[in-house]
C-alpha cells in the first residue's frame, strides 16, 4: 500500500504558541540554540496504485481540511 | 415572537445556554442537530461554544462540514442572521463565512475572566441596538482566541467597517489588532469569542449586555417583515 505524508506547518508570520513552550522547556533542559515550530504530519494510506492522480486528491484533500491555509502551509510528498 | 436556531454538534457545551438566552429574549428557541439538512424555517441560527467534534484536528474544522452546516452557509449567503460565539466564531471562520482563523491564545492558558469591549460597529444586524463606541462587559472563557488573519485582511476589515468587537483593557490572547469580533460584508453574520449568552440575567452575569444582541435581531426582522 502506497503511502503519502502531508505535513502541515503554521505560517512563518503566524505566532505558534505550542512551538515557543517547546523551545522554552527545551532551554530549560540545557538545550542551548534550538528554536521549535510544531506542526503536525498526517500519514494517508491509499488504497490501490499510486498515481499522480491520487496524490493530487490527497492535496485536494489537504487544501480542503487538513490544512487552514489562511494560517497553515501543507506540503504533500509520497513516502519513499 | 421570531424562531431561532441554536446548532448542537457532539460536544457543544453552551447550546442549552444558548436556547435559554433565547427564551429570556423572549424568542422560541429551535433545537438543531448537526447532522441533519433542515434549518426548519428558523429566523436566525446561533453556533454556540464548545468543543465540537472534540476540537479534533483544528478547532470548528470538522464541524465546518457537518450536514446543517451545508444549509448554515447557504443561509448565511442567503442573508440569513447567524451568531457564532467562541467555538461558533471558529467554525464561521472555517467555513469562511468570516476571514481569518483563531489560534491559540499567546498566553498559553484558557483564559476565563469578565472582558471589558468596545463596540466597533453598529452596523450588523447583531449589534445595532448598542450605541456606537459603546463599552461593555461579556463572559470570556477560551483556549485558541487568537485572531489572526494576514496584513491585507486585517486592512480591509478595518477599513470596510468590518471589526466590531475589540478588547479593552489588555489583550486576553494575541488577537491582531485586539479584535474579539468580526462581521462579513453583508452584516448578517458576526463572529465573536466572549459569550454574550452569558450575559442575560442579573443572578449570575457581570453585566445585561447580551441582551442587545437579541434586541439587535429584533430590530433586524421586524424590518425585514415590515
Amino acid at each position: 500500500m502506497a503511502r503519502v505524508i502531508v505535513d502541515v506547518m503554521p505560517k512563518p508570520e503566524i505566532l505558534d504558541p505550542q512551538g515557543k513552550a517547546v523551545t522554552g522547556a527545551l532551554k530549560r533542559l540545557g538545550f542551548e540554540g534550538l528554536t521549535v515550530r510544531q506542526g503536525k504530519r498526517f500519514e494517508v494510506d491509499i488504497e490501490g496504485e499510486l498515481t499522480d492522480e491520487r496524490v493530487a486528491q490527497v492535496r485536494e484533500a489537504a487544501e480542503k481540511l487538513l490544512a487552514n491555509t489562511v494560517i497553515e502551509a501543507f506540503d504533500v510528498r509520497v513516502e519513499q | 415572537m421570531s424562531r431561532i436556531g441554536v446548532v448542537t454538534f457532539p460536544g457543544s457545551l453552551d447550546d442549552h445556554d444558548a436556547q435559554r438566552a433565547v427564551a429570556l429574549a423572549g424568542h422560541e428557541p429551535v433545537a438543531l442537530w448537526h447532522s441533519h439538512e433542515s434549518l426548519q424555517g428558523v429566523d436566525a441560527v446561533i453556533l454556540p461554544g464548545g468543543f465540537s467534534y472534540g476540537d479534533y484536528l483544528r478547532c470548528g474544522a470538522i464541524a465546518r462540514f457537518s450536514p446543517i452546516m451545508t444549509e448554515v452557509i447557504q443561509g448565511a449567503n442567503q442573508g440569513l442572521p447567524v451568531l457564532g460565539i467562541c467555538n461558533g466564531f471558529q467554525v464561521l471562520c472555517e467555513s469562511h463565512l468570516l476571514p481569518g482563523a483563531l489560534i491559540r491564545n499567546d498566553v498559553r492558558t484558557f483564559v476565563c475572566r469578565d472582558q471589558a469591549l468596545r463596540v466597533e460597529s453598529v452596523d450588523t444586524v447583531w449589534t445595532s441596538a448598542f450605541q456606537q463606541g459603546q463599552e461593555i462587559t461579556i463572559v470570556l472563557k477560551n483556549g485558541e482566541g487568537g485572531y489572526v488573519a494576514d496584513p491585507g485582511t486585517i486592512e480591509r476589515l478595518e477599513g470596510e467597517n468590518q471589526v466590531v468587537f475589540r478588547y479593552l483593557n489588555g489583550n486576553p490572547n494575541g488577537s491582531m489588532n485586539d479584535i474579539a469580533g468580526v462581521t462579513n460584508a453583508r452584516g448578517n453574520v458576526v463572529g465573536l469569542m466572549p459569550h454574550p449568552e452569558h450575559n442575560m440575567e442579573e443572578l449570575t452575569s457581570p453585566s445585561l449586555d447580551g441582551r442587545a444582541f437579541f434586541a439587535s435581531l429584533e430590530r433586524f426582522l421586524a424590518a425585514v417583515v415590515g
